[in-house]
């Protein structure tokens, strides 16, 4: 077990397995995709509150979950960064980020294109959706605080630091919708007891965020090789590439 | 099919909401990827005119 983390750890070992992994993600994410699209657009009815407008939820509510769980990786990682300095977790940590940062965006603009209809108003102060720009604004400092430090070995650890602590925001997000009274809803899928949403609803929005998991690794694998290649660029097995 | 496209009257805020979604995930898909493919190319041509 632990000769395979350590394989799986090097760096020539995991840029040759994402390599063959990504043909096969890009496959399984059109799939779940197109599924999820068509549940969400063609075969789920209109809500009876809200219409047609409420479509924007299978991509909304996936993003901000996606903008949320890439934090936790993000954070993750920093913490096996700064216990044993692994280089792989900087190079997970690193690129993750700008992929947090589309997801967390597109949370933000299609819930404000969400929220012109529904609310009557693009944007509110209001719990969710501070915290949800907090967050952000966290992804933008770790992406800024990375490229400010010239050796990347010490910007990782710099920019571990600032994973773990911002992590504190990720449950004031989750739990924000129940701590302050928002215009935001509640939650209606992750309650204890049974979600209350149809499951001509629910089905498609579980495709989609499932899609939205594999595009996620999909997506950091891609990102990972090319900061592998752009490190490594004087190491021996990228010579022998 | 028009019914379709017109989303009961929320189109203006249905479609945008894809559009901008599939755009940012296929920059975030596209980018590394050609960044690689250069970074590939650049190495390459290195190691080609070192061994000349």
């Amino acid at each position: 077990m632990f000769l395979w983390f350590h394989k799986f750890g090097s760096p020539p070992h995991f840029y040759r397995i994402a390599g063959k992994w990504i043909p096969w993600l890009s496959g399984l994410f059109l799939v779940l995709v197109t599924a999820g699209l068509f549940g969400g657009l063609i075969a789920a009815p209109p809500d009876y509150q809200q219409g047609d407008s409420y479509r924007i939820m299978f991509v909304h509510v996936p993003s901000a979950w996606m903008s949320m769980l890439v934090y936790v990786a993000m954070a993750v990682c920093g913490i096996i960064i700064m216990v044993w300095r692994m280089k792989l977790a900087e190079i997970v940590l690193i690129s993750s980020a700008p992929i947090g940062a589309s997801f967390t965006f597109l949370a933000l603009v299609t819930g404000s294109l969400w929220g012109k209809p529904m609310w009557g108003t693009y944007w509110v102060w209001d719990a969710r959706l501070t915290s949800e720009l907090i967050l952000l604004f966290l992804y933008l400092g770790i992406i800024g605080l990375h490229n400010a430090i010239e050796d990347k070995r010490v910007a990782a650890r710099a920019v571990a630091i600032l994973a773990i602590v911002g992590a504190v925001n990720v449950p004031i997000i989750h739990f924000s919708v129940e701590w302050w009274n928002t215009l935001h809803q509640g939650p209606t899928v992750t309650k204890f007891d049974k979600p209350s949403i149809y499951w001509s609803m629910l089905l498609p929005l579980l495709l989609m965020a499932l899609s939205f998991q594999v595009y996620y690794v999909l997506a950091l694998f891609q990102q990972c090789r090319a900061e592998l290649l752009r490190r490594e660029r004087n190491s021996k097995w990228v010579e022998e590439l | 099919m028009i019914e379709f496209f017109n989303m009961g009257g929320y189109a203006m805020f249905v479609w945008p909401s894809y559009a901008i979604s599939a755009l940012v995930l296929w920059l975030n898909w596209y980018l590394p990827r050609n960044q690689h493919r250069k970074l590939l190319r650049q190495l390459q041509s290195r190691h080609g005119s070192q061994q000349q």
